[in-house]
C-alpha cells in the first residue's frame, strides 16, 4: 500500500511536470572556478527582494497613505503593532542592502564580462531592474512622511525639472501637483505598492528564466583556461549543492538584517511640515547621493549650458551606456573591448569617492 | 521728402519733450525744503556742528522739517544774515526750560500731528507735567530729564529705529545716563543702583540678550513721558500687566492683606524690583534661598505650608527630570518614545502651571496641579521603562536568533559536506 506522501506525489505528477523540473534543476551546473562566489550576489539580491515584498505586505496592513495619516501610521506599526518595528526597520534596512547588493551583481557582471553574447537580454533586464530598485528606494522614501523624507522628495523632483521640455510635465507628474502634498504621497504609494512591484515581477521573471536558459557565464579567461586544459573544468549541481550554498548566504543576510534592525532601529523622525524650512545639509539616501553632489559641484553654466541640465543629461547617456552596454563590447568571446572595464573602474571609483565626499559635506 | 519733414518733425518733438522734463524736474528740486543752515553748520565743530548724515537720520529731517521748526529764522535764505535774522524769528540756540513746551508745540497739536503720523499720540506733555521729571521742571529744576535728554536732539529718531536712545533695548541705558550717576542724582536724594541691579536681573536678559522687545525695561514699569515710581500699593497692578495670573492669585491670596497692613509691596517683597531673578522653587520653603523665612520663622503654619509647596514642586520637577532622562536613554538606544515625549510636554506644563499657583500660597490647590504632572511623568515613565524592556527583549531576541542561525549554517556546512563526500 502506497504511503501518504507518495500518494500525494503520484496526484501530483499526474497534474504538474514534477518530475520535469526536478530532472531539469539537477541538470542545471554551476561552474565552480576561483571567481564562483560572485555568482551568489545575484540570488542575494533575489533574497533582499523577497523580504522587501514580504515585510512591504505586513507593513500594508498598517500603514494608512495620506499627509494626515502616514506619519502617525508609521508610529502606531513602530510602537504599538507586535514586532512592527522589527517588520519596519528590516524593511529599510533590507532596501538599502538590496540597492547596495544589485549594485555590487551588476559590477560583478560587468567586470567578469557575463553580460556577453548571448546574455545581452539579462543583462538589459537586469539593468532596468536596478532602476526599478531606485525607483522604489525614491518612491518609498516619503511614505513615512516625516521632514527628511519630505525635503529630499522635494530636492530629488525638482532635479528632473531641469530636463528641457519634458522637465515641467515630469515634475508635475511625480508630485501629483506644484508642490509635494498628500497628492504626492499617494501617487508614490501607488507607485511602490502596485506600478513598480508588478513591473519589477515581470522582469525578475524574465531575468531568471534568461539566467536558466543560458547557464551561468564563465569569465573569459577561466573560458580560455578550460579549453586548453579540460581536464580542469569543473562543476558542481545547482540543485542541492548550490543552492544550499546560496541558502547559507540567506541565512547570513538574514541575521544580518535582525542585528541591523535590533541595534539601529529605522529612525522615525519628525512629521513633515509643509510650511517649515527645509533643514539645513538635507541630503538624499546615500544611493543618490554621488549625483547629488555632482550636481552641487557642477558650475551654473558650463560648455555654454546650465550646469545642473549638462549633469543631468550626462547621467541619462551613462545610464543609457549602460543598458546598451552589451552591444558596445565584441562579439568575439576572447577579444573583449578592454576599455571597457576600465572605465567601469573609473566610474565605480567616482561613485565610490562622490558618495562619501557628499557623506562628510556640509 | 515728406520722410525727411517726418524725421525732423519726430526730433522736434523728442526734444521738447525732454525740455519739458529737465525743467520738470529743475521745479522738483527747487520745490524741495531747502536747508541752507547745514551749508554752514555742516562745517563747524561741535557743539554748533550737524554733519549730513547726522540731518538725514533725523525723524523730523526726513519728515520734510528744516532746522527752522525748532530754531527759527529762514532755512531757505542762503545768506547767512538772513537766516538768523530776529526778523525772521531766528532763536538760536533753544533755551532747555522752553524745550518741553516747543516740542509740545507741534507734538500736543492733535492736527498738526495727523499729517506726519496719525497714529502718534499728543499727550506727552500733558503727562510730562504729572511726571516727576515734569514736575521739578515746572519748579525750575534745569537738571531734570527734559524731551531731548532721552530722544536726543539732531540724531532724533523714531522709537522703533533700533539705533534710537528710546529704543526699547537702550531705554534703560538712556535712564543711566543720570540715574546711575551718583554725583548727579545727589540733590535728589534717590538710589543710583537700579541700573546695575536690572542688568542682573531676569527682564533685562530677556530683552537685551534674547531681544524679547516685550520684556519690561524701564518705562514699562515706571512709565516715560509720565515717569513715576509706582507706590506701594500699585506695585501689584504693575506687574499684573505682564504675570496677570499670579497677580489675581496673589489677590486672592493671605499674604494680600497682611503685606498691606505691614506696608510691604506686593510682588517685590519676595521677587525685588530692579534685580529681579530668574525665579526658583528653592526661593519657597524653609531653604537657605528660601524668602518665606524673612518673615516666617521655621515650624509655624506658613513655613510649614511654604515647605510644604517647596516640596510639591521639587518632587514634580524631579519627576520630570527622571522620566525624560530614562526616554532620552530609551531614544538614543534607537527606541521609537516620541509619543511618550510629546506626553512628557503635558507634565511641564503642570509644573508651570503650579509655579503659577503658589502665588495663592495655598499648598492643597497646589497638589492638584503638581498630582496632575505627576499622573503624566508616572505614564511617560512608564513608557520609558516599557521601551527600555523591549530595548532588551530585542537584545536577547538578537541573540537566540543569531545563535539559531549559526545552528542552521553549521548544519546546512555540514550537510553540504556530507553531500559532497559521497
Amino acid at each position: 500500500m502506497a504511503s501518504p506522501a507518495n500518494s500525494i506525489r503520484q496526484w501530483l505528477d499526474e497534474r504538474f511536470p514534477l518530475d520535469d523540473l526536478k530532472a531539469l534543476a539537477q541538470k542545471k551546473k554551476v561552474p565552480l572556478h576561483r571567481y564562483s562566489y560572485w555568482y551568489f550576489l545575484g540570488g542575494m539580491t533575489l533574497f533582499l527582494f523577497g523580504v522587501q515584498a514580504l515585510t512591504g505586505a505586513l507593513l500594508l496592513m498598517y500603514y494608512r497613505p495620506g499627509a494626515d495619516e502616514a506619519f502617525e501610521s508609521v508610529q502606531f506599526i513602530m510602537t504599538q503593532v507586535q514586532f512592527g518595528w522589527l517588520v519596519r526597520s528590516v524593511h529599510s534596512w533590507s532596501a538599502n542592502l538590496l540597492v547596495f547588493m544589485a549594485f555590487a551583481h551588476l559590477f560583478s557582471v560587468l567586470f567578469l564580462r557575463s553580460y556577453r553574447k548571448p546574455r545581452e537580454l539579462t543583462w538589459v533586464s537586469g539593468i532596468l531592474l536596478l532602476f526599478l530598485m531606485l525607483g522604489f528606494g525614491f518612491s518609498g522614501y516619503l511614505l513615512p512622511w516625516n521632514t527628511l523624507s519630505y525635503f529630499a522628495t522635494k530636492v530629488g523632483t525638482e532635479i528632473p525639472a531641469q530636463i528641457p521640455i519634458i522637465g515641467r510635465p515630469v515634475l508635475l507628474f511625480l508630485r501629483g501637483g506644484e508642490d509635494i502634498t498628500g497628492s504626492t504621497l499617494t501617487r508614490l504609494y501607488g507607485f511602490h505598492v502596485a506600478i513598480l512591484p508588478a513591473v519589477a515581477t515581470l522582469l525578475i521573471g524574465l531575468h531568471l528564466a534568461l539566467i536558466q536558459w543560458f547557464g551561468m557565464s564563465v569569465p573569459p579567461g577561466i573560458e580560455a583556461e578550460w579549453q586548453t586544459r579540460p581536464e580542469r573544468k569543473r562543476e558542481i549541481r545547482f540543485f542541492p549543492n548550490f543552492v544550499l550554498r546560496e541558502l547559507m548566504a540567506w541565512y547570513v543576510a538574514l541575521g544580518l538584517l535582525g542585528a541591523l534592525a535590533a541595534l539601529f532601529p529605522w529612525s522615525l523622525g519628525v512629521k513633515a511640515d509643509p510650511f517649515a524650512s527645509a533643514p539645513a545639509g538635507i541630503k538624499p539616501e546615500w544611493y543618490f547621493l554621488a549625483m547629488f553632489q555632482t550636481l552641487k559641484l557642477i558650475p551654473a553654466k558650463l560648455l555654454g549650458m546650465d550646469g545642473e541640465m549638462l549633469g543631468i543629461l550626462t547621467f541619462g547617456v551613462i545610464g543609457a551606456v549602460a543598458l546598451l552596454l552589451p552591444f558596445l563590447d565584441q562579439e568575439k568571446p576572447f577579444n573583449t573591448r578592454r576599455w571597457i572595464p576600465g572605465l567601469a573602474c573609473v566610474f565605480l571609483g567616482y561613485m565610490t569617492v562622490m558618495t562619501v565626499y557628499g557623506w562628510v559635506a556640509k | 521728402m515728406n520722410r525727411v519733414r517726418g524725421l525732423v518733425t519726430w526730433r522736434r518733438r523728442a526734444g521738447l519733450v525732454l525740455a519739458a522734463l529737465l525743467v520738470c524736474s529743475g521745479l522738483m528740486v527747487f520745490a524741495q525744503t531747502k536747508n541752507s543752515c547745514l551749508d554752514c553748520h555742516s562745517n563747524l565743530p561741535e557743539p554748533l556742528g550737524v554733519s549730513a548724515e547726522t540731518y538725514s537720520q533725523n525723524i523730523h529731517a526726513q519728515k520734510g522739517l528744516t532746522c527752522a521748526a525748532c530754531h527759527g529764522g529762514d532755512a531757505s535764505a542762503d545768506d547767512p544774515e538772513k537766516a538768523m535774522s530776529r526778523a525772521a524769528g531766528w532763536k538760536g540756540k533753544i533755551n532747555r526750560k522752553q524745550i518741553p513746551e516747543l516740542c509740545a508745540s507741534c507734538h500736543a497739536d492733535a492736527e498738526r500731528m495727523k499729517k506726519y503720523n496719525p497714529g502718534l499720540r499728543v499727550d506727552q506733555f500733558q503727562q510730562y507735567k504729572t511726571s516727576v521729571h515734569g514736575m521739578k521742571w515746572a519748579k525750575d529744576d534745569g537738571k531734570v530729564a527734559v524731551c531731548t535728554d532721552c530722544h536726543g536732539v539732531h540724531d532724533l529718531r523714531a522709537p522703533s529705529d533700533p539705533r534710537s536712545t528710546v529704543h526699547p533695548t537702550n531705554i534703560a541705558t538712556t535712564c543711566s545716563h543720570c540715574h546711575a550717576d551718583a554725583e548727579y542724582m545727589k540733590p535728589y536724594g534717590i538710589k543710583t543702583d537700579q541700573f546695575a541691579n536690572y542688568e542682573q536681573s531676569v527682564h533685562h536678559d530677556a530683552m537685551v540678550v534674547r531681544g524679547d522687545l516685550s520684556a519690561p525695561t524701564c518705562t514699562t514699569c515706571h512709565g516715560n513721558h509720565g515717569a513715576t515710581p509706582p507706590g506701594v500699593a500699585n506695585v501689584t497692578a504693575v506687574c499684573s500687566n505682564c504675570h496677570v495670573f499670579q497677580a489675581q492669585l496673589f489677590e486672592t491670596s493671605q499674604h494680600k492683606d497682611v503685606f498691606a497692613t505691614m506696608g510691604l509691596p506686593g510682588c517685590v517683597t519676595c521677587h525685588s524690583n530692579h534685580a529681579i531673578k530668574h525665579p526658583t522653587d528653592e526661593m519657597i520653603g524653609t531653604g537657605p534661598k528660601a524668602v518665606c523665612t524673612n518673615c516666617h520663622i521655621v515650624g509655624d503654619a506658613g513655613a510649614t505650608q511654604a515647605e510644604a509647596m517647596h516640596n510639591q514642586l521639587t518632587e514634580l520637577a524631579a519627576a520630570i527630570a527622571a522620566s525624560d532622562e530614562l526616554l532620552g536613554r530609551a531614544e538614543r538606544q534607537g527606541m521609537e518614545v516620541s509619543q511618550a515625549k510629546l506626553q512628557a510636554a503635558q507634565a511641564r506644563d503642570a509644573l508651570l502651571k503650579a509655579r503659577v499657583t503658589v502665588h495663592a500660597f495655598r499648598d492643597s490647590e497646589l497638589k492638584r496641579d503638581t498630582d496632575a504632572g505627576l499622573a503624566v511623568t508616572r505614564q511617560t515613565h512608564a513608557a520609558g521603562e516599557k521601551a527600555m524592556e523591549e530595548w532588551k527583549f530585542r537584545r536577547v531576541g538578537l541573540g537566540l536568533s543569531v545563535v539559531a542561525i549559526a545552528i542552521v549554517l553549521v548544519g546546512l556546512g555540514l550537510y553540504i559536506r556530507n553531500l559532497e563526500q559521497k
